[in-house]
């Protein structure tokens, strides 16, 4: 169940629009946040009602877009750039070498729910290759020194957020 | 270095919001001034006389693509820009939106006077969600200021603008795919005709421009179109923003005259090779457009040359390579990205892709055969035909990957080993 207030929120954003389906990506960007990171099997018959679009019309958009995720993920999303540039300036060794530090394979989470390792695309970001993404947070000229730092600062973040 | 327009205000090391203070100080909001005490047409042809060509890419000319746009049209009509960036090796729209929104907002606002567009978007992928706060912050100043909202500075003209955090995919960039995207649904490419000018956003009349092409519209009104025009090397109208990654010493981002040739980029402000390797190859406008060798390295990096060269300016954000570079290796990390990002519409693309990858890897790791080039060579024609301009993007590096580096290809083949990487 979502508060009503989040509910009256969300409603009326889509009704700002000419059509109250503009405002899907924002009502599951919202739920998202509200159900932990993640989109349950609630907060699809949530959106299509708010909406008022049928289910599997949210079920299509929520399994299209990178940032929507329909099964838990870790308290801190790590993604880690693999396009060109970030290639050639050793990308593969950092994610090895998160790999490693959280003991799973890019695209899984560790058992205790504090981290998730995703692949994404070039960040924009490539003359200070390579880069990552903690959470929010971006961090350049990566190197593996740097990584134990990093993930202390996620941790540190995540909890501060609690 | 030439002058410097669109990054006058910005550090693209450190790009830091200019304020609304600072950005008016710097004569900021001119170009909109002027605009608006001109006829909506007068601003379309100074802006076709300026020359300026679409930075998102294609390079079509922004004032023709604007008179397509019906200006007796009743119902509600659409600016959007784009700030998708998603395109490997390009980090130029993140210098201008973090480091100079108001620059972008008062582009935006020129552009909707021109088309007498009411309402408009600023697409922008998730990852640059502090950029989207920069803009909301931005608006909101702009806004108190009676730049944007309604009757803009007493001209009775109403301009409201958003922006729309994306929750990303590559192929929300694609103007009709990100039409979809901003309606709600799968990011899915449209069938072009109609093309948005006249069918768009909700089926309405819609412009979708390039975060830098509309940075340039302030400029071009505030300065002029014979003076925008002279900006360029060669004839080419405007300065461009460049970039250069990959293998170079110092990386960065340039704002530099348009026809600035390829070898000034690299060695002069990229400091030449990052190792002890001569540079080997170039992706010229960022990953999707064909790849350049030496001989090719003294081309004026502008529209016409760049093609005429045999590849596309594309984003003129170049991706470089050197000798200790496998062009295997390099061709499968490529062709990740691609089977990947595909949105899976139509057969070629989804499958091709995917194939392309299998196979370019199986090389990579020893495992190839013989046959696999005939493989590649196949493939490489199909992923033509398809329903949208990202597949045959794909095609670009790759072929000119399986052609020019196709000695690296066979000895992998033959040798089950790699002997070039470094
Ligand atoms: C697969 C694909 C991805 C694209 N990504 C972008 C992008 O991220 N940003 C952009 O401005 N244009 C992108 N384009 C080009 C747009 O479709 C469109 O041509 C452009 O936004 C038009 O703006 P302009 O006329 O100002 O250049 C992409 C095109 C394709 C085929
Ligand atoms: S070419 Fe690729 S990206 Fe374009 S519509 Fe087909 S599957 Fe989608
Ligand atoms: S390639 Fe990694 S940030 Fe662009």
């Amino acid at each position: 169940m979502i508060p009503e207030t989040l509910r009256k929120e969300l409603s009326d954003h889509c009704a700002h629009y000419p059509s109250r389906q503009v405002g899907l990506i924002y009502v599951l960007q919202k739920l998202q946040e509200h159900y932990g990171g993640w989109l349950p099997d609630e907060a699809i018959s949530q959106a299509a009602e708010i909406v008022g679009v049928p289910e599997v019309e949210v079920e299509g958009v929520a399994t299209f877009y990178n940032w929507f995720f329909r099964e838990p993920v870790g308290k801190t999303v790590i993604v880690c750039c693999d396009s060109v540039s970030c290639y050639l300036c050793g990308s593969e060794k950092i994610v090895e070498h998160l790999e490693n530090r959280l003991g799973i394979r890019i695209g899984e989470t560790t058992p205790d729910g504090r981290f998730t390792l995703l692949p994404v695309v070039c960040l924009g970001n490539c003359d200070r290759a390579p880069s990552i993404m903690v959470g929010d947070r971006l961090y350049e000229r990566v190197t593996p020194a740097m990584i134990d730092e990093i993930l202390a600062n996620a941790e540190m973040l995540a909890e501060g957020k609690e | 270095m030439s002058e410097k327009v669109l990054l006058k205000n910005i550090d693209p090391k450190n790009p830091q919001p200019v304020t609304f203070e600072q950005y008016v100080k710097n004569g900021g909001y001119e170009g909109a001034r002027i605009a608006l005490s001109k006829t909506p047409l007068e601003v379309q042809q100074i802006v076709k006389d300026s020359g300026l060509r679409g930075r998102g890419g294609a390079g079509f000319p922004t004032g023709l693509k604007w008179s397509f746009v019906p200006m007796d049209y009743q119902g509600q009509k659409y600016l959007i820009c784009n700030c998708d960036e998603m395109e490997p090796g390009t980090f130029k729209d993140r210098a201008l939106v973090y480091g100079d929104p108001h620059q972008l907002i008062e582009g935006m606002l020129i552009a909707a006077y021109a088309m007498q567009m009411t309402k408009g978007f600023i697409f922008i992928r998730y990852e640059y969600k502090k950029g989207a706060e920069i803009l909301d912050r931005a608006i909101a100043e702009a806004e108190q200021h009676g730049w944007l909202g309604k009757n803009i500075q007493g001209s009775g003209f109403d301009f409201h603008l958003e922006t729309h955090l994306s929750a990303g995919r590559y192929i929300c960039g694609e103007e009709t795919a990100l039409l979809n995207s901003l309606e709600g649904k799968r990011a899915n490419p449209r069938s072009k005709p109609p093309f948005p000018q006249i069918r768009g956003f909700l089926g309405q009349p819609t412009i979708v421009n390039n975060v830098e092409t509309l940075c340039n519209i302030p400029h071009i009104l505030a300065k002029g179109p014979e003076w925008y025009k002279k900006l360029g090397l060669n004839g080419n109208a405007g300065t461009k923003l460049m970039g250069a990654s990959g293998r170079v010493k110092t990386p960065g981002l340039w704002e530099l005259p348009m026809g600035t040739p390829l070898s000034v980029l690299l060695n002069e402000y990229a400091g030449g090779p990052s190792r002890e390797f001569p540079f080997k190859a170039v992706i010229p406008g960022a990953l999707s457009t064909p790849i350049f060798t030496p001989e090719q390295f003294d081309t004026p990096m502008d529209f016409d040359s760049v093609a005429k060269a045999g590849s596309r300016l594309g984003t003129a954000c170049v991706i470089v390579f050197d000798e200790g570079d496998c062009m295997v290796a390099a061709t499968a990390n490529i062709m990740k990205f691609y089977a990947r990002e595909s949105c899976g519409f139509c057969t070629p693309c989804r499958e091709g892709m995917q194939w392309i990858y299998d196979t370019v890897c199986a090389i990579r790791d020893g495992q190839g055969q013989p046959s696999d080039m005939q493989v590649l060579d196949d493939l490489s024609r199909h992923i033509a035909h398809t329903f949208c301009a990202f597949a045959p993007g794909a095609q670009d590096p790759f072929l000119s990957a399986i052609t020019k580096f196709r000695h690296e290809f066979e000895e992998h083949i033959a040798k089950r080993t790699c002997s070039i990487a470094k």
